[in-house]
């Protein structure tokens, strides 16, 4: 399944964002973090977990997607969220705590739920995945159009609950489609010195459905493939695993000295990096011209300045509302 | 008194918690039940049974061994619209799939602001007294109630387990749903009789987080749930014997707690004793004397606590007879105020 011109260029745009505001975020992380680096200083306190390298994955999968479909995801989520259209301000204000984010400043950065277009995910590795499949059985039930994607990364493929989910999802042929985001590192331990085989993917045949690996962290790869999943999904023909080789340019977690890298991983990954191998794709194939690319470069921009400077205008709230919505 | 006795219909736990899912089903599309066993089987407790046969495998879906799917699985569709009632068959096996439970069933309302609601219930057996041993047998109250966003409730009879379930599955917040097996009146689990209890047939709610006078006294309160009540009420009749008039209240719901009812007996009585089978240390006996001993309320001896030891259960029938709360420990508690 190729994706048309404008696909391409959609998946282009929201690369751009996500960076910028991935980038955005890092700067001012990074205020009163310095010289003595505490979590807990500066307008954005708590750990910081950036996607910068991974916005492929959000975006080759989201273009399939619309905001009746449901996805979960991971405790690295904001390319994902703004792939699948969260709302940036109410995020970005939801990531600085304030009374205008999301949930009011209760969730924080690894707790974005936006309703309106059915985003969620969780901070707790590999638990992305049970709720997707509850989200494709309730579709089924109630015989609603839609399906669910569960994102999670490499090493979340082996926790139980993965094992558990995909075989309840397989035994119930749901909607679902699993994508996991390979950027090879837990933190600092390995793919290779966690997981007995070389592709979580091949794990597929064990749950009755089919597994993808796709490399290179090729937007359009992604999308071909996931777009057959999502169509199987759509028709009633059951789950499938992806699994999708990308890059994590960041570290795990910001101020992560990543000296668990070996030496000149980090350099060669940023040669490879998504956003201008696709943009000189998208030009060479005539699909970008430098004046298109100034005008979504500008755009993008402009959308992360305004989620940006929203979420700085905004206003915390009373601390004792943190009393509130415990339930409804 | 002949007519009363006909409209009488007494019924056991299990068959009040069936007969109020069936209810809510056939009034409410969105309600279903997933769980180990409880499809064809009708559930290793009995309630679900008749279930499957009503609304069929769609509705009353058996689920592979998978407790963090399933009940992750719920917590999925509960936020998208859906009502689940789903089965942990014992608490004890909540070590598996504790992440679904209190990281994101109870959880995610709170983190998207109120804007995704859990509607779900969890139900789940507790208690031991017939020998099955330590990972079978617990009832770790506390374990859940201290963790927040999260109802946990416990009815003692037939007629608040119905009226629990209904009140539980209209509720737009997860609701854990404690059953004793000890109350549940299936023969093989050591049937409690005054579990089994009259009635109505139409659907009602019993509030959740509203405690009950069981039985009214003015010497000492004895304060518990499920099996704790029903240690009470027999440790009661034995203190009436001695000239003692002892109030049981039943607290029925851990999650809200209502101290008020508490408050107000204590208030009345002055003596204080808490009976529960979950653990002694940490539990909701010591929750209950804080909170009586923080509203100021006077009294004229210090309260008392008959719980769990802090020892896993032993399986050997004289060892967990002897653990076990009971009416003469309750009664030795009583004695033991009197000498202060």
């Amino acid at each position: 399944m190729k994706p048309s011109q404008e696909q391409q260029v959609w998946m282009y745009r929201h690369m751009l964002i996500s960076r910028f505001f991935e980038e955005a975020i890092e700067k001012i992380y990074m205020e009163g973090k310095t010289p003595a680096f505490n979590m807990a200083n500066g307008p954005i306190p708590g750990e910081m977990h950036l996607s910068n390298g991974q916005e492929p994955c959000a975006v080759g999968v989201c273009a399939h997607l619309t905001a009746e479909d449901v996805v979960t995801s991971t405790h690295r989520p904001h390319h994902v969220a703004i792939a699948k259209g969260v709302d940036l301000k109410a995020m970005a204000a939801e990531i600085f705590g304030k009374k205008t984010g999301l949930s009011g400043g209760r969730g924080g950065h690894m707790h974005i739920f936006d309703a309106n277009v059915n985003f969620s995910c969780s901070g707790i590795i590999g638990q992305s995945v049970g709720p997707a499949v509850g989200a494709a059985l309730s579709r089924v039930m109630q015989k609603k159009s839609g399906v669910a994607v569960a994102y999670l990364g490499e090493g979340a493929a082996n926790q139980g609950a993965f094992h558990e989910a995909l075989n309840m999802a397989g035994v119930w042929n749901l909607p679902v489609v699993f994508v996991i985001e390979d950027n090879s590192w837990g933190i600092s331990v390995s793919k290779r010195a966690s997981t007995a085989i070389e592709r979580n993917s091949d794990r597929a045949v064990s749950y009755g459905m089919p597994g993808e690996f796709i490399e290179g962290n090729d937007p359009v790869a992604i999308f071909d493939v996931v777009g057959e999943a999502i169509a199987r999904a759509r028709k009633g023909q059951g789950p499938t695993l992806i699994e999708i080789e990308t890059s994590r340019l960041a570290g795990h977690f910001m101020g992560d000295g990543e000296t668990y890298r070996p030496a000149g991983e980090k350099e060669a990954l940023q040669k490879i990096d998504p956003i201008p191998v696709m943009k000189q794709r998208l030009m060479a194939e005539g699909i970008l011209t430098d004046a298109a690319d100034a005008a979504f470069i500008a755009e993008a921009h402009a959308k992360v300045d305004e989620a940006i400077q929203f979420a700085r205008d905004s206003e915390y709230a009373a601390p004792e509302e943190a009393m509130e919505k415990v339930f409804v | 008194m002949t007519q009363v006795k006909e409209k009488e219909r007494k019924l056991t736990i299990a068959r009040a918690m069936a007969e109020a899912i069936a209810q809510e089903m056939r009034t409410d599309d969105k309600v279903f039940v997933m769980g180990e066993d409880i499809g064809e089987l009708g559930g290793v407790f009995g309630n679900t049974r008749g279930l499957h046969e009503e609304f069929g495998s769609e509705r009353v879906r058996d689920t592979p061994i998978s407790e963090t799917a399933f009940i992750g699985a719920a917590v999925g569709a509960a936020s998208d619209g859906m009502k689940p009632v789903v089965e942990l068959m014992f608490v004890d096996f909540f070590g598996v799939c504790f992440d679904a439970i209190y990281n994101m069933m109870a959880k995610n309302t709170y983190f998207s602001g109120g804007n995704v609601t859990v509607p779900m219930v969890l139900m789940t057996s507790t208690g031991g007294g017939y020998s099955d041993g330590g990972q079978h047998s617990q009832c770790v109250h506390a374990t859940f109630a201290h963790l927040p966003g999260m109802k946990v409730v416990a009815p003692s009879n037939a007629y608040d387990a119905k009226g629990m379930m209904i009140a539980a599955i209209r509720d737009p917040n997860p609701v854990v749903f404690m059953f004793h097996k000890a109350l549940q009146g299936m023969g093989w689990l050591g049937t409690e009789k005054e579990a089994i209890v009259h009635v109505p047939e139409a659907a009602y709610e019993v509030e959740l987080g509203k405690a009950v006078v069981t039985r009214p006294g003015t010497d000492v309160t004895i304060v518990g749930i499920t099996s704790g009540v029903h240690f009470g009420l027999k440790a009661a009749r034995i203190l009436e014997e001695q000239g003692v008039s002892a109030e049981v209240v039943d607290l029925r719901s851990l999650a809200p707690l209502d101290r008020d009812t508490v408050i107000e007996s204590v208030k009345k009585t002055g003596r204080l004793i808490v009976v529960d089978e979950d653990y002694h240390s940490y539990g909701m006996t010591a929750e209950i004397i804080a909170s009586v001993v923080e509203a100021g309320v006077p009294l004229k001896a210090a309260p008392q606590r008959v719980a769990y030891p802090d020892i896993p259960i032993p399986f050997a029938r004289p060892m967990e007879q002897w653990a076990l709360p009971s009416p003469e420990k309750i009664i030795a508690a009583f004695n033991k105020m009197k000498e202060d």
